[in-house]
């Protein structure tokens, strides 16, 4: 510190670094690139091959990744070492910490005026229903991905299995609604434990794979079952949701004449509104109640290390299992919403884009986080929507956020675990659980 | 004899295609006695132990475990979990295998998993809160102090298990299979790696172990830990026995100085220095 000619050394070596970085980069996207954008080939009149060169977007393109990497190397000096969490003042660590605190019950708050707050915006409306849909997805697979970490590619097909169940049912018995949804919650859940005996014995990339494999099948099956499923062109007029039993008609039994008020088509849309963040809600405080019970905890230590929950006794297998099911069955529940929301399914509904979503907003949640699970739907499906004017450079300016964020926290937006249990005093302790028990 | 023994193990044999690790081993372990399983590397000791806790299903041989009041395991018939559910026994690892991303309580509760899932009604009790779940669950807690406290190691509870220093790590190991309440622990090597003063600590333990009435079984390395704790000693070599007894008895034997000997000069050297 003391000696300047040593900043100066290092500062000189740090430019050289990043200089190196950069020619290494502009290099890659060099050979990268050559090909792909510098020589343009096409078919001509008579088939023949023509090609012409196009150098100059070539060198703007490395010109480019050359300055980004230079402008990465330097954000990422400023921002300093990725995960020192010491470097933060004290005072904005106890500001954060508060933030963390204070973010859940405002954010329930929130949630729970939306209808109030934006009642003439049928858009704003619309999204936030489909926001609290990926919530409630977010939140099942997390049981599945975030505590027992098993990584499930084929999440969708659950939603898929919910989904048909509902439209099923009801379309062909009559069953309404709230008779559906325990029913597409076990069916799916059902559907869960068919996968996991297969794959029980299977771990990281393998498992990926079959799960992969399984959503496809699931999509496969509905596309070409057409007797049952209508194929592709799936199952159409599923019943609308009913307040017990009374419809959001204009009819004279209708919701609104029952009232006594003027008919809108938004009270229905309210409606649903706060059926899903009831399910999403159920979902998190059972999710939230499981982790404390011993099922959770064999979930979590199964995902740190399954050798020794063999040792200990665990029965790896139902452990498995129920993580799979209990996943599934939030995984249906979400499926029978959707079904019911859209009064239109379709096998399109359920590709591996679904699925690839879902697992998206669980690692940028931070695994097994529920708040940061939440923040991450919010953030990707309102995202989408956010970026919509960038027409089709939408995909690019998201991925580079998703890329950005990932360098900024590797480990998702909340990357740090609660304990399940702690001790401070034996009296404390127990006060604790109880009060958060019956929350 | 055999009402003496917890364990008896007749005929063991593991082969791994063409490595014969364990070849008809035959030891039994004393009930509320330490009973140390040492050998030069590669000599099967580790091997041994897979195959007591069903890691590993043996090429041949009968494991049999008698519980103090007369029940009988096969243990070679039993498989993985229910070695430790049903016949009680617990294992620790060479590598230490803990839940590192957890805390040392949690992982001490992780531990008493099977008897509070039976208090939480396989969860759905649990869930819905019933007052005996919570009280199953402060039992727990409690009994996860208690080991906390022996091992000296309360003040970190709510630390994660991987944060702690090695020798903690190894001890908090030992409290978290005393914790499933076994009849039978085994140790592998659960002094590698600690310093004179933590292995003196880690002596002590074991010993108060024992004397609250659980058997021990215990590869270990280090000779002042074995010949200072244990009450009987099978020494291997191949994966065959060379002898057996008494400390004073195995530390004499021409036999097992001779496998140390050719397998390593250092630990050789240990076994003529805590003999002389
Ligand atoms: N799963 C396996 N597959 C093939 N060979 C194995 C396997 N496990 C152990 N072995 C072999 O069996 C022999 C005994 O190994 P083991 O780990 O039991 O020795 P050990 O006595 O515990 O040695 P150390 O003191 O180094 O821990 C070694 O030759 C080892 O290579
Ligand atoms: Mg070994």
């Amino acid at each position: 510190m003391s000696a300047p000619d040593l900043t100066h050394a290092s500062r000189r070596e740090a430019i050289a670094f990043i200089l190196k970085n950069a020619f290494i980069s502009a290099f890659v996207a060099l050979v990268i690139f050559s090909l792909m954008i510098g020589v343009r080939t096409e078919a001509g009149p008579t088939g023949q091959l023509i090609y012409w060169t196009r150098f100059d977007d070539l060198a703007t393109i490395v010109a480019v990744v050359f300055a980004g990497s230079i402008a990465v190397e330097l954000l990422r000096q400023w921002w300093g070492p990725v995960g020192v969490v010491g470097a933060i003042a004290p005072s904005v660590q106890r500001g954060l910490d508060f933030a963390g605190k204070a973010a859940p019950p405002l954010l329930l708050i929130f949630a729970f005026l939306v209808p109030v707050l934006f009642y003439n915006q049928r858009y704003l409306l619309d999204l936030s229903i489909l926001v609290l849909t990926y919530v409630m997805l977010g939140w099942g697979l997390n049981v599945v991905v975030g505590l027992a970490g098993l990584l499930d590619l084929g999440y969708v097909a659950f939603y898929a299995v919910g989904a048909y169940s509902y439209a099923l049912l009801s379309t062909n018995f009559d069953l309404s609604f709230w008779m559906c949804l325990p029913l597409a919650g076990i069916l799916a859940a059902f559907w869960g434990v068919l996968l996991g005996f297969p794959v029980l014995r299977l771990r990281g990339d393998y498992l990926a794979i079959v799960t992969l494999a399984f959503g496809e099948i699931i999509r496969l099956v509905l596309l070409n079952w057409e007797s049952l499923t209508g194929g592709p062109n799936g199952v159409s007029s599923i019943p609308r949701p009913t307040f017990f039993g009374i419809p959001f008609t204009r009819g004279d039994d209708g919701f609104a004449a029952r009232l006594g008020i003027e008919f809108s088509p938004t009270h229905r849309i309210v409606f649903l509104f706060y059926v899903i963040l009831a399910l999403a809600l159920l979902t998190n405080w059972v999710t939230i109640r499981l982790r404390r019970l011993p099922i959770g905890r064999a979930w979590e230590a199964l995902r740190e290390d399954e050798v020794a929950c063999r040792a200990l006794g665990i029965n790896i297998t139902t452990t498995k299992l129920t993580a799979f099911a209990t996943g599934a069955m939030f995984g249906g529940f979400a499926g029978a919403f959707f079904a019911t929301r859209q009064g239109f399914i379709s096998p399109e509904s359920f590709t591996f884009q679904e699925s690839a979503l879902v697992l998206a907003i669980v690692v940028l949640g931070g695994m097994g986080s529920q708040l940061g699970v939440a923040l991450a739907a919010v953030a990707l499906i309102g995202g989408f929507e956010l970026f919509r004017g960038f027409d089709q450079y939408r995909m690019l300016v998201f991925g580079m956020a998703m890329v950005l964020l990932m360098i900024w926290r590797p480990r998702g937006l909340i990357g740090h675990r609660a304990p399940t249990v702690f001790l401070k005093q034996n009296t404390a302790i127990s006060a604790e659980l109880a009060k958060e028990g019956r929350g | 004899m055999s009402h003496e023994s917890i364990l008896i193990v007749d005929g063991l044999t593991m082969r791994f295609g063409g490595v014969v690790a364990v070849n008809g081993l035959s030891f039994a372990a004393e009930r509320r006695k330490i009973t140390a399983l040492i050998g030069p590397n590669g000599a099967g000791k580790t091997t041994v132990f897979n195959c007591i806790t069903g890691f590993y299903k043996p090429t041949s041989g009968v494991i049999r475990l008698t519980h103090d009041d007369g029940r009988n395991f096969h243990l070679e018939r039993l498989n993985d979990f229910r070695i430790s559910k049903k016949a009680k026994v617990a294992r620790t690892f060479q590598n230490i295998r803990l839940f590192p991303g957890m805390t040392a309580l949690e992982n001490l509760m992780v531990a008493q998993h099977n008897a509070l899932m039976q208090a939480s009604g396989f969860t759905f009790l649990g869930l819905i809160g019933v007052p005996s779940y919570r009280a199953a669950e402060r039992r727990a807690i409690d009994r996860a102090k208690h080991w906390l406290d022996r091992i000296g190691l309360i003040d970190r509870a709510d630390d994660a298990a991987g944060n702690l220093p090695y020798g903690d790590q190894r001890r908090l190991e030992i409290a978290r299979a005393m914790c499933t309440e076994p009849a039978l622990l085994c140790l592998d090597e659960p002094a590698a790696g600690l310093n004179a003063r933590e292995s003196a600590g880690l002596s002590e333990l074991l010993l108060s172990i024992r004397g609250q009435g659980t058997s021990i079984i215990l590869i270990e390395h280090d000779m002042s830990v074995v010949m200072e704790i244990s009450d009987q000693i099978v020494v291997m070599d191949y994966g065959v026995k060379i002898a057996e007894g008494a400390p004073q008895v195995v530390r004499d034997d021409a036999k097992v100085v001779a496998a140390y000997l050719g397998a390593d000069e250092e630990e050789a050297a240990a076994v003529m220095e805590s003999g002389a």
